[in-house]
């Protein structure tokens, strides 16, 4: 295919500024679906995504377009995943287009998450674009938004595209932007092959979908390929394109195509977003930069409900796994919930995800414990080891030091909350670098903060005190040394190693008796007085009481209607079945969630 | 009383109110009397019919419960007794009781009672305050409660049961017992003491109720045992009380001690020989049953035949308990009674001993105190004790099958 008349690109927006609606119109423009075939939003196919607004793993389609200059265009549009989980997908993504579309809201104009993406696509050279959306509403200001873009991001944008996606108002407009300003690949068809994974899929009969994006050379069915990064080698059993919603088998992708390629791999480990790929025969002289091996950041540990449903949920996380080659598990037990796995994952969000989709898809029961993040530990015999599960912390007398990793993080805020923000990240042992102002009501404040910090419910802290204004981005740092302590829960006197958790020793106090106010309120009254306590290293340092129930009987006659009062007292049954025995103390599951989100503005 | 006859009780339901009150999620309402008098010819039919069934049995007590029977004219409620002696064998020594609404038992109505047979009379009293009656929604006041105490006494009722509540919205601990002792000064033979439990779907249920708090509930609970002691009434049911073994409620002691029981009425639940049924709760479904049955005699269909066909319509529900639901039965109903349950008669009705079955639900709360095993007369029993009854649901349900 003529190279000219390809356009790789992605759109990039705030979220709820139309992204996923405006792809739906474009492709609905492009006439390859009919607007009945349509799915509400053809990019966002699964779930949860369509649920909370956010795309999880990065998809492409193909369009064809027959532009006013009487040509018929290839456009490839590549959705990038919304969540700074995700950065390391996204950046890839990123690498795969050729420019990009920034949506702008005519009502909200440029906010603080817009400028993190576009800043993200002019990283990676990217032409950016912009498209003024929503120009329908009453409250729309193209004008103003206009002049925003311009003075805050700095790109040209008066002759931006005024549509309105939901109204199919403007889309030729913004598919003819893309065929002029988005510029056509510069690849080599006669190079060797050097081709970019920007994201894989399992399917059970083809094995591995490796989508690519090629930057030269030809990949064709028949020739064997190899994946620089993994070492790994395939014969290419079929290649082609993205049509919307299915695959379009083709003879080969040339130099600046998009599309997939199948080679009977079994194992999408093989199949690293960012590895190259290129001719077994023919390789290429080097790979293309940026590859890194993305390791989990975020360790829970993962237990069924029922623990009949163990195997049930291996199964499910192996099938998992075929898809998403940065979750990682593996077995361990716990006292207190028997079999279980213990799971790393990219972030907070990449946990929950898995976690929906366990319970929705698997309609597994899942009991998780707090999420932790990865600690060196230096033993006095000189030895290191990770640690990914706080049990295994040895004891106090045999650690030199710890170490704990930490992030760079980049907080976009309007001037307003500057101050609450920085609050936050104080109390969370952030350690200030920076504050940029991008223009008069909006800051960018750097800071170091331990990634342990973050995990649990900085997010949800940072958008409650700053009312939704702030964005967060971070990048792992490195590792530094850290005063941490072990923080261990006892409920009714009995350890619960499923509560327990590593956190930094000014912060133990704190923490230990949030926990316990919260287990309090979550563990029901019982026959007998429960005390919860928190310690670190046997000593006691928060305690609450969940006092004995004095009252539970049925002083009620019904007469002879005895069904009904045996349903009442099967009722009770079932809710204590639903819980977790600890000792002889009934705990339900949301105890061991709930302790997850301890946000110190309460 | 032949000794070659089985023994069964009778329930009756009356479902009509003047109103609802706010707490109460039994099967009642208002009614016209073109739908009373309906009702009462579909419930004598249902007498008549039923009664072949069980020309083996001797009637040891009747209940007639609400609803208010007191509210229908007191015609209805004495020819339906009056059927029933026709159509059993209603043992002399019956216990014939009828629940009485303040509001509406007046003399007249309360001495035919006595004179068709009703030997006991339970009164919902509730409280004797009436801001708390008021609370309650209860048509009635303190001093037409006095009343109708006094035309009892005066048509000749000498087993008398009053029913308390504890817990009403707004009740302090003071007034709680000032109600109990201004009704033991009556010297009632029964007293059955209720604390007030919220159900979904009544009123209260959706309603800002300022309760006494759980402490104050307990104490209003322990108080009355101990007062009522006191003053001569033991404790035989974790909410009902006796002057006297005698005056004991026998007909609620056959719901407690698995014996049988024939609901008649709507929506009257009832178990025989193990079997368990409910009447249908819809009035006009129930009437119409009985009316089809009418028109098909007229036409002269065989009776029998009609007889089964309404019998499968108008019972719901129904079940025979396999083994393990008897024993649950058995366990958390028996454990209702003070004297809790005979482990002889565990063994003699299931064939085995009660520790293979229940070993450790039973250690474990006798270990805390909750569950004691006494020996009487050569006879062991398993019962609550006191702290136990506080929580005995709890314990309760630990005795049902998984």
């Amino acid at each position: 295919m003529d190279q000219s008349k390809i356009r790789n690109f992605c759109i990039v927006a705030h979220i709820d500024h139309g992204k996923s609606t405006l792809a739906d119109r474009m492709i609905e423009k492009t006439g390859v679906l009919t607007s009945r075939e349509m799915q509400n939003q053809v990019l966002d196919n699964m779930d949860i995504e369509r649920e909370r607004g956010i795309t999880i793993k990065s998809q492409a389609v193909r369009m064809i377009y027959k532009a006013k200059d009487g040509e018929e265009y290839t456009f490839n549009m590549i959705d990038t995943p919304g969540h700074v989980d995700f950065g390391y997908e996204v950046s890839r993504s990123l690498a795969a287009c050729d420019g990009a579309i920034l949506v702008v809201d005519a009502t909200q104009g440029v906010e603080a998450q817009t400028l993190a993406n576009v800043y993200m696509a002019l990283d990676h050279d990217l032409d950016v674009f912009p498209v003024i959306n929503k120009i329908d509403l009453p409250s729309a200001q193209p004008q103003e938004v206009k002049d925003e873009i311009e003075d805050v991001i700095g790109i040209e944008a008066q002759d931006a595209p005024l549509i309105s996606a939901k109204n199919g108002i403007g889309i030729e407009d913004v598919l003819e932007a893309v065929v002029h300003k988005i510029p056509a690949p510069v690849g080599d068809s006669l190079k060797p092959l050097t081709a970019l994974i920007f994201d894989s899929i399992y399917d059970s009969y083809r094995g591995v979908i490796v989508f690519v994006r090629v930057k030269d050379g030809v990949i064709k069915k028949g020739m064997k390929v190899k994946f620089m990064a993994t070492g790994a080698e395939a014969d290419v059993v079929e290649v082609g394109y993205f049509g919307p919603g299915r695959f379009i088998a083709s003879d080969e992708l040339a130099a600046g195509d998009v599309g997939y390629f199948t080679a009977s791999i079994k194992n999408i480990q093989d199949t690293r977003v960012g590895d190259t790929v290129t001719d077994s025969a023919r390789p290429c002289d080097e790979a293309l930069p940026g590859y890194k091996k993305v390791m989990p950041m975020v360790y829970c540990g993962l237990y069924p409900a029922d623990s009949a449903h163990y195997s049930d949920l291996r199964d499910a996380l192996e099938k998992l796994q075929l898809n998403d080659a940065s979750l990682f598990y593996e077995p361990e037990t716990s006292q207190a919930l028997g079999f279980g796995f213990r799971a790393g994952f990219l972030g907070l969000l990449h946990l929950e995800v898995i976690q929906e989709r366990l319970e929705r898809e698997y309609d597994l029961n899942l009991v998780t414990t707090a999420p932790g993040v990865v600690y060196k530990v230096h033993r006095t015999d000189g030895t290191v080891f990770d640690l990914t599960n706080p049990t295994n912390l040895p004891d106090p007398s045999e650690i030199e030091y710890m170490e704990e990793p930490i992030v760079n993080g980049e907080i976009m805020v309007t001037t307003d909350y500057v101050g609450a923000i920085m609050q936050l990240c104080q109390e969370r042992r952030g350690k200030y670098l920076s504050t940029d102002y991008i223009e008069q009501t909006r800051a960018i404040l750097k800071y170091e903060l331990p990634l342990n910090e973050i995990i649990y419910d900085f997010f949800d802290a940072l958008k409650s005190r700053s009312r939704g204004y702030a964005s967060f981005d971070y990048e792992l740092k490195g590792y530094e040394k850290s005063e941490l302590v072990k923080l261990d829960i006892l409920i009714n006197r009995e350890e619960v190693d499923a509560l327990s958790f590593i956190v930094h020793k000014d912060g133990a106090y704190e923490r230990g008796r949030k926990m316990c106010e919260k287990l309090k309120d979550e563990i029901p009254r019982h026959l007998f007085e429960i005390p919860i306590q928190a310690a670190v290293g046997g000593k006691i340092i928060a305690r609450e009481t969940v006092k004995a129930y004095r009252k539970d009987v049925l002083a009620k006659c019904y007469g002879g209607d005895i069904t009904r009062k045996k349903k009442l007292l099967e009722k009770q049954k079932e809710g204590k079945k639903k819980m977790r025995q600890i000792g002889n103390v009934e705990v339900p599951q949301a105890a061991f969630l709930s302790v997850l989100k301890l946000d110190s503005t309460d | 009383m032949n000794k070659t006859l089985k023994r069964l009780s009778l329930y009756i339901h009356i479902p009509f109110c003047v109103r609802k009150c706010l707490y109460c999620d039994f099967l009642s309402f208002n009614a016209d009397n073109d739908l009373i008098d309906e009702y009462f010819k579909a419930l004598g039919k249902e007498i008549v019919l039923n009664a072949g069934e069980y020309a083996d049995y001797e009637v040891d007590s009747i209940f007639f419960g609400g609803g208010t029977p007191s509210f229908p004219d007191a015609k209805y409620i004495c020819d339906t007794l009056s059927l029933i002696f026709e159509s059993f064998h209603v043992s002399d020594k019956a216990e014939i009781s009828l629940e009485v609404n303040p509001a509406s038992a007046i003399f007249g109505k309360l001495n035919s009672y006595r004179r068709a047979g009703f030997n006991r009379i339970s009164i919902g009293a509730q409280t004797l305050n009436d801001e708390e009656l008021m609370k309650l929604g209860r048509v009635h006041n303190a001093s037409m409660f006095y009343d109708t105490y006094e035309n009892a006494k005066r048509a000749g009722f000498d087993n008398i049961n009053i029913d308390l509540m504890s817990a009403i919205p707004g009740q302090s601990l003071e007034s709680y017992l000032d109600t109990v002792k201004k009704v033991l000064s009556l010297r009632p033979e029964h007293i059955s003491a209720y604390s007030l439990i919220v159900e979904e779907g009544t009123p209260f249920y959706d309603m800002e109720l300022d309760v006494p708090s759980e402490d104050v509930d307990r104490k209003m609970y322990h108080e009355t045992k101990s007062i009522l002691a006191a003053n001569g009434y033991h404790r035989y049911e974790i909410s009902n009380y006796a002057l006297s073994e005698d005056k004991e409620c026998h007909h609620n002691k056959v719901y407690w001690t698995r014996g049988n029981y024939l609901g008649l009425g709507l929506g009257a639940s009832s178990m025989v020989e193990n079997v368990r049924w409910k009447n249908v709760s819809d009035i006009k479904k129930y009437i119409e049953i009985f009316a089809a049955k009418e028109d098909k005699d007229r036409n002269n269909v065989d009776k029998a035949d009609v007889f089964v066909d309404n019998f499968k319509k108008y019972r719901e529900d129904v079940e025979k308990l396999p083994i393990k639901s008897q024993m649950e039965e058995f366990m958390f109903l028996g454990l209702r009674l003070v004297r809790g349950v005979s482990l002889e008669e565990f063994k003699n009705n299931f064939s085995c001993d009660i520790h293979e079955v229940y070993a450790e639900t039973i250690d474990k709360y006798k270990n805390m105190g909750l569950l004691k095993e006494y020996t009487i007369d050569g006879h062991t029993n398993l019962c609550l004790t006191d702290e136990g009854i506080d929580v005995s649901n709890t314990i309760m349900a630990d005795f049902l099958f998984d």
